[in-house]
């Protein structure tokens, strides 16, 4: 076996529990994030087992998938999600969960917190019943959505049974163009491996594009990577990483601090380690993008356009005809001639500080088209706070943008914030499947400053050429 | 966990590639705070219009395949968010698996937990049955886990790979929790070495 070794097979193998023969191995997991969705079955089944939550303390929890982003305090009136959010603050209550409730300052999108509360560290392994969990990796952790039955088995044993993964390095070489973002670049790795190119791997990225990322840019390249299909993303840690972390609310300190940063100084790849598959993109060949169809590889740099059908293989051809047919586009049509009625910034992918200042910067003395709503959405309270201190909130609502309280929004559209049937939306989040944002709803994904340029112009413009003020 | 032997049963094809957890179970449903009940709400926006109505068009609703309980579907099925909801209305509208050339992991981990099994054929073994299933009245198939085999009345017959513990587990319908816990000296040893980190140990409200 070669000494080498990859950043993923230092942090499984520093927590394995268990190999038992025949079995697949047993991994400890250092940190449960929990929300009000996918966790009350869970909790139901500790209670029938007569279990304990194992670690309270390795488990933290948050509302926002269902809430309103309305101002707090207004009453909840879908009440099943009311029901869901009270089986939350219960279930935190009797099993001793930390939980930043609705009305903490602290609260926000699950996989924001993590990281600005300083739970997110490097070499952690960590886990939570949501796909878009993979975001942590950005700080060189091994971290990946599970379902509700894993939800249970981690809350109960701290552990889980996995089969190891196999791993994929996506090299991505040179510096990304101005106007051309992480969430470009994650756009740019989809539309060319495929939304199942990276099924059953975890991929590390690696590259100068991928190090001059800041932690907001990496958290969005490996939220992503779901949508690839991976088990996970991740990035190395280095001293970005390490700059973010340090003085977090729970980040380690002092003495402890120093001999963190020591391991994690470990944890990158070791030259000449194998990888099971690697793939390498040029940075500068990549285009701010725009989705036109019904899965985020249905993509196309903002100069293109909707793809002929003609030249396409049976299957591929079938579900490009659907999906057109469902976006309500024709083949060939230029992507800046599609007009939009709607613009959601925010979601796990694109609702931290850098993104709403890289919106900002293109909203600043303009306003948004009169036949568009536009929604601005931060990630969390502390976001949404840092954003006003600096007065992007000014910016926005000077603007004609709504701004709003912290949560997933109209990324799932799980609260009442959706799209009407036929709406088109220029988002920033992850996922453009069928009636996602709402029924009916035509969702495009484009990074912050694309969306924020759609909003204006009423319809899809490439930001290289965006006039600022 | 119910145990998966060997399952017969009538064939339904969904001739789709990247069948996405959003539309077995739109997020709408995701609210119920039971893990039962589901079954109603698979494929909702294809299968019912926006005022409720069945719209009668989905292949699941053709009187041929009522009572079907082996999907046949594209590669990536299961694609997206985690929602353990999706194999949880699967399971609950008569399904006992699907057969796919690939399946999200997710959504295939989340499919062992629940007695539900993922059948990984190759493409052209997918597309034959997607085409028996069309072309066959009463097409029925067995699936046999203890032989790692799908074969048909009419001469198909194909191996697909499982995981030998997931395999061993469905087979017997094991409680993997319970598998786990039976690990209770490795674990506290490793927690002895590995503590929580220190501020998330202190007390909070």
């Amino acid at each position: 076996m070669s000494a080498k070794k990859t950043l993923f097979e230092k942090i499984w193998n520093a927590h394995l529990v268990a190999q038992p023969a025949g079995r697949s191995p047993i991994i400890y997991i250092d940190l449960h994030l929990v929300h009000e969705v996918t966790s009350p079955q869970a909790f139901d089944g500790l209670r029938e087992a007569g279990r304990k939550v194992r670690q309270p303390a390795r488990t933290v929890a948050t509302v926002d998938h269902n809430i309103p982003t309305e101002p707090r305090g207004t009453p909840i009136t879908d009440l099943i999600a009311a029901k869901q959010i009270v089986a939350l603050q219960a279930n935190c209550k009797e099993f001793g969960v930390r939980l930043f409730d609705m009305d903490s300052p602290e609260q926000g999108i699950v996989h924001v917190i993590g990281p600005e509360l300083g739970v997110t560290q490097p070499g952690m392994t960590i886990v939570c019943g949501d796909s878009h969990t993979s975001t942590h990796g950005a700080f060189g952790s091994l971290a990946f959505g599970i379902g509700t039955s894993e939800v249970e088995h981690v809350l109960a044993t701290q552990c889980l049974a996995q089969q190891q993964p196999k791993t994929m390095k996506i090299d991505v070489r040179g510096r990304l163009a101005e106007g051309v973002t992480a969430k470009d670049l994650a756009l740019g790795i989809i539309g060319q491996i495929g939304t199942d190119g990276a099924s059953g791997h975890v991929i590390e990225y690696c590259g100068d594009a991928v190090r001059s990322l800041s932690m907001e840019g990496r958290m969005t390249l490996c939220n992503m990577s779901i949508e690839a299909g991976a088990r996970a993303g991740m990035v190395a840690p280095d001293e970005t990483t390490f700059a973010y972390v340090k003085g977090k609310r729970f980040a380690p300190q002092g003495e402890e601090w120093e001999s963190a940063v020591d391991y994690w100084r470990g944890m990158p790849t070791d030259e000449g380690a194998a990888f099971d598959k690697v793939v390498e993109m040029d940075a500068a060949q990549l285009s701010p993008f725009v989705t036109w169809g019904t899965n985020p590889g249905m993509v196309a740099p903002v100069t293109g356009r909707v793809p002929e059908v003609g030249s396409l293989r049976d299957s591929e051809r079938r579900s490009t005809e659907l999906a057109l047919q469902y976006m309500g586009l024709e083949p060939g049509k230029r992507i800046e001639d599609i007009g939009i009625d709607r613009v959601f910034i925010g979601s796990c992918t694109n609702s931290r500080l850098e993104d709403l200042r890289s919106a900002a910067r293109i909203a600043k003395g303009h306003h948004v088209s009169a036949k568009v709503r536009a929604m601005v959405v931060p990630g969390s309270q502390t976001v949404k706070r840092a954003a006003e201190q600096e007065g992007l909130h000014r910016i926005f609502l000077d603007a004609g943008f709504e701004w709003r309280e912290s949560g997933c929004s109209m990324c799932l559209g799980m609260n009442p914030d959706i799209l009407q049937p036929g709406e088109r939306c220029a988002s920033t989040s992850n996922r453009n499947f069928e009636g996602r944002q709402g029924r009916g709803g035509r969702t495009h994904l484009v990074s912050p400053m694309m969306a924020a340029a759609a909003a204006i112009a009423g319809h899809f413009t490439d930001i290289r050429d965006w006039k600022f003020r | 966990m119910k145990p998966f032997r060997t399952h017969r049963g009538l064939v339904a094809p969904l001739d789709r590639i990247n069948v996405d957890t959003d539309q077995i179970i739109p997020k709408q449903f995701l609210k119920r705070i039971e893990r039962t009940g589901f079954g109603q709400f698979l494929f909702y926006d294809w299968r019912f219009a926006a005022d409720g109505k069945k719209s009668g068009d989905f292949i699941l609703d053709e009187p041929r395949y009522a009572g079907a309980s082996i999907l046949v579907a594209g590669k990536n099925f299961g694609c997206g968010s985690s929602r353990e909801h999706a194999v949880w209305a699967l399971a609950d509208f008569g399904f006992r698996a699907v057969i796919s050339s690939s399946f999200a992991d997710i959504f295939a981990n989340n499919s062992t937990k629940n007695g539900f099994l993922t059948v990984l054929l190759r493409e052209d073994e997918v597309g034959e049955l997607m085409r028996r299933a069309r072309e066959v009245k009463d097409y029925q198939l067995t699936i046999d886990l203890e032989q790692c085999e799908v074969r048909d009345d009419q001469g198909f017959r194909a191996r697909f790979p499982v995981d030998d513990f997931v395999r061993h587990c469905l087979l017997n319908g094991l409680d993997d929790i319970g598998l786990t816990l039976q690990h209770e000296a490795e674990i506290a040893s490793y927690e002895t070495v590995h503590p929580p980190p220190s501020a998330l140990q202190a007390r909070h409200p």
